[in-house]
């Protein structure tokens, strides 16, 4: 195999059809006889129903239907639980976890403003929302647990009455001797950071579209979803049906970011009417049941401390931190261990201890967002870094320098378990050279001699650091199929679902090169439960890996295949057969060469006789990974502050990342520039608003700011390439990377640009009355 | 619920339907014309994605009823391109990576054929500012969709 197309910066093949309009995403599926679904959801924080009367909207002109959990008690199971610790953590880490129950529709109390309490089916969408105005709802307010470290502690009133507390998540964690390392060290330093509650927010909604087949007894249902196969599962347990009855199709799907690996109540809400109505139903999200039903993210406090000696180093890092998983613990371990699992990132440090508190709130169900417990990690421990720098008169740069891994330090094994109870050992990369290798991109010395000069004429410039590694593509597997068809072409299923960030045409690469065909040849299809029995899907920076790796075994299987039969049909020995551009041949006899067509033609059999092999030209894998691979990053930011309106502007931002091999620039540089705008959101905009009685104050765009064009500068990225031995293709994943360190490097440099004032960035969004208070505390004191 | 029959001109053809007043543009284009390139990303004027050119200069369909655009001539993405050949604002998105999932494309595509419509030489600081919706091209704010990536 030659690589052709591996790394080639190729036009993207999904391309001419979004720029058409002629994607089609879940809200484009127009079914004949379809019906519209529209939900009544809770207003109250937490509340209990004391009575539901449908009678009235029941009987409104175009209404099919109304249905509440009494009407569907004999559908309503559990929606489905994910975090179980695997055996390697289990082993080591001793969780307490308490998982509750959450139903399709509202058993009895609301614990969250935007949990649905009853389901209007009418003939259009404007007529469903009719109807659910119509409801009559009697409530009895409960009191509201809205903040998670007094939710944390005794006397807090008790989401579930049959827990103790409202710890869903506890645990300790250590390595190595953190009380000795304290002991001994020189210097000291703790801060309380908070990172708030934001969110992935997809340009599209969420929706579902079902319809059943009575005749025979078939389910499909088009999800904007990251993950079908999930979908299919929990349809499957939830309506208890064979899966090869039930296809589960992700259609386009308009950003995913995590908020769409979820699962929701509307998932099998859809399908249940579908099948108990007999009709086709839709139901499309509109922004405000996103903002308040729509998966949370983030959302975390550490109280942490750092110890070092005098020359810097630091010895030992010890953290007591919470995090407000809203009211339903789905997705148990998988948060607050990636957070801890990622807490020391490129630093050489060899002590820690970490409490963990995961409580839960009456706020919506937090979930894994582009990071998923990495930002605020990093949030934390590179705020802190700072923080020691400062002290001891160390630029932040040579704090890092001195504490950062070096290539010929890894592999390193931080004698912790991963999330996926492998040992935790960083596989590859070179810490210390991508920190030189961003400073001297972003000519951090030169900002730095520029600076004094600046400070005196009144301009308020700083530049901020944040590194991070990160675990990518966690197993264990992704499922590929390749195949060829009467003409040669090559088809690629995969488990894997796009939601926009260029499988198409990546896996299209990866393909094309181990068969030696052209690009144009290869269709990839995914986000379809149909074309593949099993799969995962698309989080967690995993499909370049995983589903990358699976298609690059499949292909590599059926080149096998294809050169058996081709050595059958041109009377030579496999050895000596080429593929080229689509052509088999025998070596060194150009004139032997049949397109690849002929071969698969010729093995079919005919009335005339059997074909000269078997026109089995198909190969499905599972490849399974080892465990992630470490993919590593420092960010830069350059920002000035406007220290009269607390204003901060950032001027420019620089990556300099390893994310091993790449397959396509283009769409690599896509995904960091993506991940980075929503780090920036997270640094200075954005965040979901609860008032002390759990009620949302930000449902709309209006309150919930969103960086646009103007509020970005121009990003930078220099790729650093230390490929992976976790996988045949030498990737490591990248999907999320770009928004772990831009809160920290953008806090960092704010805090860098008023050095001069000695104000401190303890929370995130650094808005401008935020840090207009600090500037104003700092003046009067 | 009260209906009135409106008549467009939506990329050169002429439509004619009746619908209730309270159905907005977008969804008068989406469902009753099966144009689904115009998205609805937030129903509230925001991000953008469901603009549209009507009588040349950009709207947010989400934010018009359909009465309100009876008469009018309106430009749709599914207008943009001369049959099989691309316009030359999706050929350049094209070749320099300019979408990811492409639900907010369409409404970006709109608003810089407007915006380039009337400034046909601007600087990459224009752009940026035609992308944020400054108000003194009236162009909506969508850049926070073309950022969401």
């Amino acid at each position: 195999m030659g690589a052709k197309y591996f790394g080639a910066a190729v036009r993207r093949v999904e391309d001419p059809r979004y720029l058409r309009g002629e994607a089609r995403y879940v809200d484009d599926i127009k079914l004949p006889g379809m019906v519209h679904a529209a939900f009544l959801r809770s207003p109250h924080a937490h509340a209990r129903i004391t009575r539901i009367d449908t009678t009235r909207a029941a009987a409104m002109p175009g209404v099919a239907r109304v249905f509440t959990f009494a009407d569907l008690a004999r559908f309503m199971k559990p929606l489905p639980l994910f975090g179980a610790p695997p055996p390697g953590l289990a082993a080591r880490v001793s969780f307490t976890m308490r998982q509750t129950t959450q139903y399709g529709l509202c058993k009895d109390v609301a614990r969250y403003v935007g949990e649905i309490v009853a389901m209007a089916v009418a003939d259009s969408r404007y007529r469903a929302e009719d109807a659910v105005d119509a409801i009559e709802v009697g409530w009895e307010p409960l009191p509201a647990v809205v903040d998670m470290v007094t939710a944390s502690e005794p006397g807090s009133p008790l989401m579930y009455a049959d827990w103790p507390d409202n710890v869903a998540v506890g645990f300790t964690h250590a390595i190595g001797d953190a009380d000795a390392a304290f002991t001994a060290a020189d210097v000291v330093v703790r801060e309380r950071f908070r990172v708030q509650r934001y969110v992935g927010m997809p340009i599209e909604p969420r929706g579902v579209v079902a319809t059943y087949e009575r005749r025979d007894g078939t389910l499909t249902t088009w999800n904007s979803t990251q993950v079908a196969h999930w979908v299919q599962q929990g349809l499957a347990a939830a309506l208890e049906m064979p899966p090869h009855k039930i296809r589960v199709i992700a259609p386009d799907v308009g950003g995913g970011f995590g908020t769409k690996a979820a699962g929701y109540a509307e998932d099998a809400l859809i399908p249940i009417a579908a099948i108990v109505l007999g009709r086709p139903v839709k139901w499309a999200e509109d922004r405000r049941e996103h903002m308040m039903a729509a998966a949370h993210a983030r959302h975390q406090v550490h109280d942490i401390a750092l110890a070092a000696r005098r020359d810097g180093t630091i010895l030992a890092v010890r953290d007591r931190v919470w995090l407000d998983v809203g009211a339903y613990n789905s997705w148990g371990i998988v948060l607050p261990y990636n957070t801890v699992a990622h807490l020391l990132g490129p630093y050489r440090i060899r002590n820690l201890h970490v409490a963990f508190k995961a409580v839960v709130t009456n706020k919506t169900p937090n979930a894994p967002y582009r990071g998923a417990g990495r930002p605020e990690a990093v949030f934390a421990m590179d705020r802190a870094v700072d923080c020691l720098a400062r002290r001891m008169g160390l630029d932040p740069a040579e704090i890092r320098r001195r504490n950062y891994l070096r290539g010929d330090e890894l592999p390193w094994d931080l004698g912790m378990p991963y999330r996926d109870g492998n040992p935790l050992v960083y596989d590859s990369g070179d810490f210390r050279a991508g920190l030189e290798a961003a400073l001297r991109a972003a000519r951090y010395d030169e900002f730095r001699r520029a600076q004094p000069a600046l400070r005196e004429r009144g301009i308020y410039r700083g530049i901020g650091l944040s590194g991070y590694v990160e675990g990518t593509a966690i197993g264990p597997y992704e499922s590929a199929s390749v195949r060829l068809d009467l003409a040669g072409r090559v088809v690629v299923v995969t488990g894997a679902c796009s939601s926009g960030q260029g499988h198409e045409t990546s896996f299209a690469q990866v393909a094309a090169d181990v068969l030696s065909v052209p690009l144009e040849w290869v269709t990839v299809i995914g986000g379809d439960t149909s074309a593949v029995p099993f799969g995962v899907g698309t989080f967690a920076s995993r499909s370049a890996v995983t589903a990358g790796s699976s298609i690059h075994d499949a292909a590599t299987a059926l080149r096998e295949k294809i050169i058996r039969a081709a050595a059958t049909l041109l009377e030579a020995a496999p050895a000596d057969i080429a593929i080229e551009d689509g052509r088999v041949l025998v070596r060194g006899a150009p004139a032997s060469a049949v397109p690849l067509a002929r071969v698969v033609q010729a093995s079919i059999p005919t009335f005339a006789g059997p074909g000269v092999a078997s026109p089995d030209f198909e190969a499905t894998a599972y490849h399974h990974v080892p465990t992630v691979t470490w993919a590593s990053a420092v960010h830069v930011a350059q920002v000035e502050v406007d220290p009269e309106t607390g204003v901060v502007a950032l001027l420019a931002y620089l990556v300099a990342h390893d994310c091993g091999k790449v397959i396509n620039p283009p769409i690599v540089d896509g995904q960091v520039h993506g991940g980075v705008a929503q780090g920036v959101g997270g640094a200075l905009y954005e965040e979901m608003v609860y008032d002390e009685g759990g009620q949302l104050l930000t449902g709309s765009l209006m309150d919930y700011l969103l960086p646009t064009a103007m509020e970005l500068p121009p990003i930078e990225t220099v790729h650093l390439e230390h490929p992976s031995a976790r996988n045949p293709l030498g990737i490591k994943g990248v999907g999320e990377g770009g928004a772990i360190s831009p809160p920290a490097a953008i806090a960092n440099a704010i805090e860098d640009a008023l050095a001069p004032l000695g104000v401190r960035i303890t929370e995130t969004p650094v808005t401008p009355a935020r840090l207009l208070a600090l500037i104003g505390a700092k003046k009067t004191a | 619920m009260t209906h009135r029959t409106v008549r467009l001109h939506v990329n050169g053809r002429e439509y004619e339907r009746t619908v209730e007043v309270r159905k907005t543009l977008a969804d008068l284009l989406r469902e009753d014309l099966d144009l689904t390139g115009t998205h609805l990303g937030c129903e509230h004027g925001v991000c953008g994605a469901c603009t549209v050119l009507l009588d040349g200069a950009p709207a947010r369909a989400c934010l018009m009823l359909a009465v309100q655009a009876d008469g009018a001539r309106l430009l749709t993405v599914e207008g943009l391109a001369d049959g099989e050949r691309l316009h030359p604002l999706q050929e350049a998105f094209w070749t320099h990576h300019g979408l990811q999932c492409g639900y907010c494309t369409p409404g970006i595509l709109l608003t810089a054929k407007a915006f380039l419509d009337e400034h046909p030489r601007p600087t990459r600081a224009e752009i940026r500012e035609m992308l944020a919706g400054n108000p003194s091209v009236a162009a909506p704010a969508i850049s926070s969709s073309s950022m969401r990536s």
